[in-house]
């Protein structure tokens, strides 16, 4: 999205050859943060990677000069000269000069890279976006497809290609989503709603969290995420209508108590307006955050 | 009339927790029953407890900080255990069991070991370091220990007693209101941070008026030793970084027990507003953790170097630098809650400008030893591990401060991995190096090397290999505090991290073997000249360990490395003409009278025993009241007994062993200085 | 033994009295400045959450001006009165500072009073620190203020014991003096209450 291309390709292979070495008899899918699958992930890997091959410039020269100096000045090496006073205010100056002038590189792609990475950018692709509805609940997740009338728990199904817009509460406590191989990620607050635009390249099936600690039933928190082809999705939703079940009301209340490991649901009908209901629920009065202006 | 508190608060729920439990009554009953043994209640508590001397208090800070690092490593090495086996399977914790670990880990170890650790180094040296008699307010800092222990002791209650926290150590609303945690774990936690919050506060006041107001004469602000420095810096960021964890904690007790709407869900609450009070406290406390380290660091590079510092008036301004910075920055802990890019932006810039300053201090130390003499005393040998290994973790700092690397790192292991980079070397390895530097200062026995540099290999080793994985880990897309997982490709980097928590059990043992070994051959390892490193500063020109006023004349400071200049001039180990009666305090129980008293305040408000929260308040408002109208709190050591002191330490002078001086091209006692370059 | 002293004991004493009493102001000082982050941060707080009001009563339901404005004169005028004391503190006239403070107590007593009659009436109305975010802020952020000069008004009390039992010797000056500066501090936070809660509350 913001990388060149061939930037890109040079620190993707930076990239591997690293992790290659560490990583040995472990699948590239293994490690989704190093092998993202979107250009979100992509391009917030690569500014990763980037920032750690600057700051190289200075991790070298202090590992060379630690061991060196502690080696080189060993009391027992006679050799070695001793000046018990020097002091060199040239070396001083060039102390505070090089991190001074690394940290303005850095500062530069800070400022860049966060406002061209800002989760609530809308993406830029050909297919056509997609927006679904997200909700936090202890201790799964509840996606809502406005357009198609659906809703599913801890599955999101979307099509390859497409930007997927993200739309994000919570009806419990603080959540935070992220589906590595995407890129991500966001929290997901009650009476809020927050943001995540992410885009997959290839059809594929990813794994999805919640990162931030909830409660007894964090841990089996996560949800399948299925980048399908146009036809595919197609599918899935004519699927997820056969269902038969509505996500009413009545439903929801149900559905938003607390339980572990909830099987992968599909409701083929969503009363209008659930995820607004959800957000107003907590009659709030400070809808002047960030995480509701930049709606 | 004992509120909510029943006999279902004792943990019958899980062997393990019934395990801890145990281990925690009987062990304080062995140590009671040590104590009797020996006859020993009447002296701990009239030259201990009761005691008011800096360096008294400070053993005691670090003593508990010694005992917290024992029960927050248990904590630590039950997470990994659970973790290396934990995979499509519950472990041996349950999740409720698994929380309660993780939150006490975290809440121990910042405020019951490492600020004990560090407010007891800065109480014992500091004084010393500018040759003053005593802290501006003696009494006030025994209050301040015996609040901290008060804090420190009902962490350790809430082992027997009811449930400790589950919301993790920084307790994030709504998980921690009322609504989702309403049994008393979250109030343990708060009442034990508020306790002990407000003894740092106070602790930090005292500091700033001590070594402001209290320097020797000569002792100019640019002639500080640079732990003095840090001390300093830490101390201000000690007094008003802590009012804002004061005041967020009380803020989420009202919601917890008058039903306020702080941080809750609905009703006009916004937890937001946590996150940012509580870091608002939270990024300057990092620096408070790690300040006194890079002083630490700083008085070992040049001691066993052999060399005056590099670039001192760099690492002054580069503290001051960092210490400003950090309350500028809070906002990085929580990149992913949906502030706009230039939010974030800024705030990741301001995070990056501290490393600047983070950097010149490292190139400083590097360029200290740069044509020294290094001796590798273990303090040395954890500084050179530190510089190695802390810039690992300042990279990665530095990757977690662009939001968008945060956005994919954040609340996974690599975040875990990161903090502890920075505060295990950062900060712990410094505490150690302390140790070993200063211990013959507060206990007038060097430690054994031996042991010592068998438990750093195996904490060096063990950091290494418990931490990197979890770096990978991240990369895998692992979360933080996974009770248990089903992704099988994390469990062999799990079980690596496993076996370095198990090294640094070994490093544990050994620093207790290490004081115990020491102990036991104190007469060998006998400090005669109170210089046992040929040190650079003051607290190195007095006996060790100290008489109760430290110095029996001020000493004139004549420049940088008083001490050292003294040597060289012929000036150090001169008895004066005369002695002067020297005004002390006296000793007090109200300091731990106020401690006993905060703490059944704090148990009793756990447990919503209203009426004893009400009684304890007043008690210790009338021990304050009392406190404040005397007048009468000081008592004069005549000419006489301080003549008597200094003359055994003259004694002692002359039995101290000749040095070794082919390895130390340093003054030594009664020796002039061999040519000061070569 | 005693025959060639740079400073006669009793000087040295002195000087050593002397500098403790300074490190006093100073340490006061300094928490004095812990204080106003606790105010600070309450301020801030409030700030954020007085929007939240939660569909309950807002501060234009709540507050009453001419009711602030007798508060605000109390607590005004009990600083003049311990500027009054401290001034016959320094003239020694015992008498007359037992005068001003009993009168600084009694106006600071009123000051509490009428908080704990509003608070009293806001509760009554249903409009409880529980009832809103807003109000969570306000009942805390005055409260908190409400404490202080509580705490303030039994310093008063315990002093004038002191300087009843005492004296008015260098310690109890010394003491007078920091219960001073808090008693004006108290009166500094209350001016930023007034115009940061009640004035936008009702215009």
């Amino acid at each position: 999205m913001v990388t060149q291309p061939r930037a890109s390709k040079l620190f993707a292979i930076a990239a591997v050859c690293g992790l290659a070495a560490v990583t040995a008899g472990c699948g590239g899918d293994a490690i989704p943060i190093a092998n993202p699958k979107g250009p979100v992930g992509l391009a917030e890997r690569d500014i990763l990677f980037r920032a750690f091959l600057i700051m190289l410039v200075v991790i070298i020269p202090v590992f060379a000069m630690a061991f060196w100096f502690a080696w080189r000045y060993r009391a027992t090496n006679k050799q070695a000269r001793y000046e018990p006073d020097w002091m060199s205010n040239r070396i001083d100056a060039v102390a505070w000069i090089v991190p001074t002038l690394i940290v303005i590189a850095l500062a530069y792609h800070v400022w860049t890279s966060t406002h061209a990475l800002d989760p609530y950018k809308p993406l830029e692709s050909a297919g056509k976006p997609l927006e679904v509805q997200v909700v936090a609940q202890d201790w799964k997740w509840l996606f809502i497809y406005p357009e198609q009338g659906i809703a599913t728990v801890n599955e999101i199904a979307f099509p390859s290609g497409a930007p997927l817009t993200l739309r994000i509460t919570s009806d419990t406590v603080m959540n935070a989503l992220i589906i590595p191989a995407l890129g991500g990620q966001i929290y997901a607050m009650a009476g809020m709603q927050t943001q995540l635009n992410l885009l997959a390249d290839e059809p594929g099936t990813f794994v999805g969290r919640n990162t931030q600690y909830s409660g007894d039933g964090f841990a089996d928190q996560h949800f399948t995420a299925k980048a399908l082809s146009e036809a595919d999705f197609e599918a899935w939703v004519a699927a997820a209508k056969q269902a038969g079940d509505t996500l009413d009301a009545t439903a929801y209340a149900a559905l938003a108590k607390p339980s572990s490991k909830h099987p992968v649901t599909y409701y083929s009908s969503v009363e209008p307006e659930l995820f607004v209901s959800i957000i107003e629920k907590y009659d709030h009065g400070l809808m002047t955050h960030g995480a509701m202006a930049a709606e | 009339m004992l509120g909510r508190l029943t006999i279902e608060a004792l943990p019958l729920y899980s062997a393990v927790a019934m395990g801890g439990a145990l281990i925690t009554v009987f062990g304080t009953l062995a140590v009671m029953a040590v104590i009797t043994w020996f006859k020993a209640w009447g002296y701990l508590f009239r030259e201990w407890f009761t005691s008011v001397d800096h360096k008294k208090i400070g053993i005691m800070y670090v003593t508990l900080a010694l005992i917290m690092l024992l029960r927050g490593f248990v904590d630590a090495i039950m997470m990994r255990t659970q973790q290396a086996i934990a995979v499509n399977s519950e472990g041996y914790l349950p999740p409720d069991h698994f929380d309660q670990i993780f939150s006490s880990h975290g809440t121990i170890m910042i405020f019951f070991m490492a600020m004990p650790f560090l407010t007891g180094l800065i109480n014992i040296i500091v004084p010393q370091q500018i040759g003053a008699r005593d802290v501006a307010f003696p009494y006030m800092n025994s209050m301040s220990l015996w609040l901290t222990a008060a804090g420190a002791a009902l962490v350790m209650v809430s082992l027997v007693i009811g449930k400790f926290s589950t919301a993790g150590w920084t307790a994030y609303p709504p998980y921690s209101g009322i609504e989702y945690s309403p049994y008393v774990g979250v109030d343990y936690w708060i009442w034990a941070v508020l306790i002990s919050g407000i003894g740092s506060t106070l602790t930090g006041i005292n500091f700033i008026v001590t070594i402001l107001k209290k320097r020797a004469p000569g002792m100019f602000l640019m002639r500080m030793p640079l732990f003095t420095w840090t001390a300093l810096c830490t101390a201000i960021l000690m007094a008003f970084a802590f009012p804002a964890i004061t005041v967020v904690a009380t803020m989420l007790e009202l919601d917890r027990v008058a039903g306020m709407h702080f941080f809750t869900n609905g009703d006009g609450g916004n937890m937001m507003m946590f996150a940012n009070l509580l870091w608002i406290w939270g990024h300057p406390e990092v620096y408070i953790l790690i300040l006194p380290a890079f002083g630490i660091y700083s008085s070992v590079v040049t001691t066993f170097s052999s060399k005056r510092l590099f670039g001192y008036t760099s690492l002054v301004w580069a503290t001051c630098a960092i210490a400003i910075l950090s309350f500028t920055v809070w906002l990085h802990h929580f990149f992913t809650m949906g502030s706009s890019a230039n939010v974030n932006a800024f705030f990741g810039i301001t995070t990056m400008i501290i490393a600047v300053p983070t950097g010149v201090k490292v190139f400083d130390w590097l360029f200290t030893m740069y044509r020294g003499r290094i001796r590798f005393h273990v303090s040395m040998m954890y500084t050179i591990a530190f510089i190695v290994t802390f810039v690992i973790g300042g990279m990665t700092g530095v990757l977690l401060a662009l939001p968008p690397a945060d956005y994919l790192m954040h609340n996974s292991t690599f975040l875990v991995a990161h903090f502890h980079n920075m505060l295990i070397p950062g900060a712990l390895f410094g505490y150690f190096a302390a140790l070993n530097l200063w211990f013959p200062k507060a206990m007038g026995f060097k430690l054994d090397e031996k042991w010592g540099k068998r438990s750093f290999w195996c904490w060096v080793i063990g950091f290494y290999l418990a931490f990197m994985p979890l770096y990978l880990l991240g990369f895998m897309g692992m979360p933080r505090r996974m009770e248990h997982y089903d992704t099988a490709a994390w469990q062999p980097w799990l079980i690596v991290a496993f076996v370095g928590a198990v090294l640094i059990l070994f490093g544990l043992a050994f620093l207790i073997v290490q004081i115990a070994v020491s102990f036991r051959n104190r007469a060998a390892l006998r400090d005669w000249t109170g210089d046992p490193w040929h040190g650079r500063t003051l607290e190195w020109a007095i006996a060790s360990p100290p008489p109760p006023y430290n110095f029996a004349v001020l000493p004139k400071v004549e420049g940088l490395d008083a001490f050292h200049m003294m040597k060289d001039a012929g000036t150090a180990y001169q008895r004066p003409a005369r002695y002067e009666d020297i005004p002390m305090p006296k000793n007090s129980l109200f300091g731990m009278a106020i401690g006993a008293f905060a703490f059944v305040l704090g148990f009793a408000a756990v447990w919503h025993m209203w009426w004893l929260v009400a009684a304890s308040a007043i008690l210790c408002a009338v021990i304050v009241i009392i406190r404040a109208s005397s007048d009468n709190t000081e008592y004069v050591m005549t000419a006489a007994e301080v003549e008597a002191i200094e003359n055994q330490r003259f004694e002692d002078l002359a039995k101290a062993p000749p040095p070794d001086l082919e390895h130390i091209p340093v003054g030594v006692p009664g020796a002039p200085i061999p040519g000061t370059s070569s | 033994m005693s025959d060639t002293t740079a400073a006669t004991p009793a000087g040295a004493e002195a000087a050593h009295d002397a500098e403790r009493y300074a490190e006093k102001d100073f340490g006061f000082w300094i928490y004095l400045m812990t204080d106003a982050v606790i105010f600070a941060l309450l301020f801030a707080t409030y700030i954020v959450l007085s929007r939240g009001t939660a569909g309950g009563p807002t501060g234009s339901d709540l507050f009453s001006l001419p009711h602030t404005f007798g508060e605000t004169m109390l607590l005004l005028v009990s600083s003049t009165t311990f500027g009054m004391a401290s001034l016959a503190a320094r003239a020694g006239n015992r008498g007359g500072v037992l005068a001003w403070l009993a009168i600084t107590a009694v106006l600071g007593l009123a000051f509490v009073g009428m908080e704990i009659q509003e608070f009293a009436g806001m509760i009554a109305k249903g409009a409880g620190p529980d009832r809103s975010g807003f109000l969570s802020g306000f009942f805390t952020l005055v409260g908190t203020h409400g404490v202080h000069v509580s705490v303030g008004l039994i310093s008063i009390v315990v002093m004038m014991g002191q300087i009843a039992t005492k004296g008015l010797t260098v310690p109890v000056l010394s003491r007078l003096m920091r219960l001073a500066l808090f008693w004006h501090f108290l009166d500094i936070v209350w001016i930023g209450i007034f115009s940061v809660v009640y004035l936008p509350g009702v215009l």
